[in-house]
């Protein structure tokens, strides 16, 4: 698949997700606009997954450790064919299995859960190791936000995975630089996050995260040791008016907002 | 008067078996935190070097890679003591392991006060009340080696997560030779009309010897083992209080929220008699060895044979 196809099948999972924060009147827009380019290149490109046979064992892991952005991992194996696009529609209702975090043991696809945050990249690193020790050649991704990356049992798993030698293992930080309550050089700033993983013993690539062409071959990049990818993101990417405010991390838009986001979304579909 | 029985440190029946089944099974693994040497992991380590995933002091990680390990498909040991294992990632056993269902087995090493004088940052007396509440995850303390080496030998054939307790405090061994854990079953150690003594852990083989004392006052109490706290043997309990219409039970864990909570939620609703739960209660433990301590809180076996009579009195009141 090509970039132009990626950065339309993107268009309409944002699209799609718009929709389901406005039907839910909930969600975490914010941040899932800003990781969307980066979930459509891994499930439409990069990953070798067989939506069919979800528990495949050679399957590509992938984690979504910012497991508040829920819906825009679910609007994206929906319609990678994990199951029905037309469940979306059940987003947070009562007994839907899709709720506000991943389940893994009802939704196809999941592979851990997440919610509390810094959970996902421990998990990540087991899976990588257990590849290792079992000779099986899938890689593994997880995705990260930037202010998760003030957990601490990050860096104790960031540590892990370069003396476990990982070179199986690819950490993406959605770097859109806004954390729930304000911008993260405001709060706890980690960044830059390229040298200090690079100080941990892990290969570095700092991209455009809405750039198909820059996060393809950065998701593909294979270098011998762990690798983190820093996507410079927009928290609220395709929308106007959502880009780069604090505001919009789990804000739903009104009718009047919805219809300039879903006009804006829908230019060249 | 016979020789004193001979005492077993359950970490050794614990490495014993991981070690036949991890030379059968290439998906064995063990995960540990620095603590190859208190979780015995030296002969795994010198044997299966390439299973021993050793994270370093890091809890959270290790629990975190247990969990992952399985998802790849392999069959991870994640050993740590009891106190950091449960109260440091409480929230890793919580949403990776028990909410996640990830086959992982969790081996808490030194639990209760076996740490003794190192204090109440490195007891695990909250271990049962923590870990009780997870869905998905059975809960257990072996009485003896023989049980401990039956528990990891079917924890090891069980689809899902589960805690399994440990001490390093030597015990007898109670349990035959051959003996087969059950999951949620109690064992009939001693049968009596006058009282039930329910323990598990470090704690069983304190109740036969309070059962000694009592019998040799014509007192005939039932002794039971309920290794797993959760799920909690129902019908043994049910059967306990309507025989002998008392039950009284002890643990090396504090007073809220381990064996006797949840043997009394069973009473309380199925059958209720006159209780008596023994354990920490409620406090950090002062300076002393597990066993001082255990006395120290009146569950030598002369005190629990008190406790006993006292609560037999409340039955007939």
């Amino acid at each position: 698949m090509q970039p132009n196809d990626l950065d339309r099948i993107a268009k309409q999972i944002r699209r799609r997700d718009l929709e389901a924060v406005f039907e839910a009147g909930a969600g975490h827009i914010g941040g899932e606009m800003s990781a969307i380019d980066i979930l459509t290149a891994l499930y439409f490109r990069v990953l070798r997954v067989w939506p069919d046979q979800p528990k495949h064992p050679e399957r590509d892991r992938f984690v979504l450790s910012k497991g508040h952005v829920a819906l825009a991992f679910y609007v994206t194996l929906a319609k990678r064919g994990f199951f029905p696009e037309d469940e979306i529609k059940t987003f947070l209702k009562p007994l839907s299995r899709l709720n506000g975090h991943p389940n893994c043991t009802k939704v196809p696809g999941v592979e851990t859960n997440t919610g509390p945050l810094g959970h996902g990249l421990p998990v990540a690193v087991g899976m990588a190791k257990a590849a290792k020790i079992m000779g099986a050649d899938y890689h593994t991704y997880v995705l990260t936000g930037d202010g998760e990356m003030q957990e601490g049992s990050n860096w104790e798993a960031i540590a892990c995975a370069a003396q476990f030698g990982l070179d199986n293992l690819t950490l993406i930080i959605d770097h859109n630089r806004f954390q729930q309550g304000a911008a993260l050089k405001d709060t706890n700033n980690l960044a830059p996050f390229g040298s200090k993983l690079a100080a941990f013993g892990w290969d570095v690539t700092e991209i455009d995260g809405h750039d198909m062409t820059q996060i393809v071959p950065a998701l593909e990049k294979r270098t011998g040791r762990p690798h983190c990818v820093v996507a410079h993101t927009n928290k609220g990417q395709g929308i106007s008016f959502m880009q780069d405010t604090v505001d919009w991390h789990h804000k739903v838009p009104n009718a009047e907002q919805y219809k300039i986001a879903l006009a804006e979304l829908s230019e060249s579909l | 008067m016979n020789a004193p029985a001979k005492l077993h440190d359950c970490r050794d029946a614990f490495v014993a078996v991981l070690e036949r089944l991890a030379a059968e099974n290439p998906r064995i693994a063990a995960v540990c935190n620095d603590s190859v040497g208190s979780s015995k992991l030296g002969g795994f380590k010198t044997k299966f070097p390439d299973r021993l995933v050793n994270v370093g002091i890091a809890e959270q990680a290790m629990v975190g890679v247990g969990a992952g390990l399985a998802n790849g498909g392999m069959l991870p040991f994640v050993c740590g003591a009891s106190c950091f294992l449960t109260g440091r990632s409480l929230e890793q056993v919580k949403a990776d392991i028990a909410y996640s269902n990830a086959n992982v087995k969790l081996i808490g090493i030194s639990s209760g006060m076996a740490y003794g004088e190192l204090g109440p940052t490195h007891h695990s007396i909250e271990d049962f009340a923590w870990m009780r509440v997870l869905p998905n995850l059975p809960v257990i303390a072996p009485c003896d080696s023989i049980e401990t080496a039956a528990a990891v030998e079917w924890a090891a054939t069980y689809d899902g997560p589960v805690f399994l307790r440990l001490s390093r405090v030597g015990v007898p061994d109670l349990l035959p030779v051959g003996h087969v854990f059950q999951p949620g079953k109690a064992n009939l150690l001693r049968d009596g009309d006058a009282v039930t003594l329910i323990a598990n852990g470090t704690l069983t083989h304190r109740m036969m010897k309070a059962a000694d004392l009592l019998a040799a006052e014509g007192i005939r109490a039932r002794v039971l083992n309920m290794a797993t706290v959760r799920p909690v043997d129902v019908e043994a309990v049910i059967a306990a209080a309507q025989d002998t219409g008392a039950i009284l039970t002890a643990e090396e864990h504090s007073t809220f929220g381990g064996l006797g909570s949840a043997i009394a939620e069973v009473v309380v609703a199925e059958a209720p008699v006159p209780m008596k739960i023994l354990g920490v209660p409620g406090v950090f433990a002062p300076t002393g060895s597990a066993e001082f301590l255990l006395d120290h809180f009146s569950m030598s076996p002369a005190a629990v044979a008190e406790a006993a009579k006292t609560l037999i009195a409340r039955k007939r009141a």
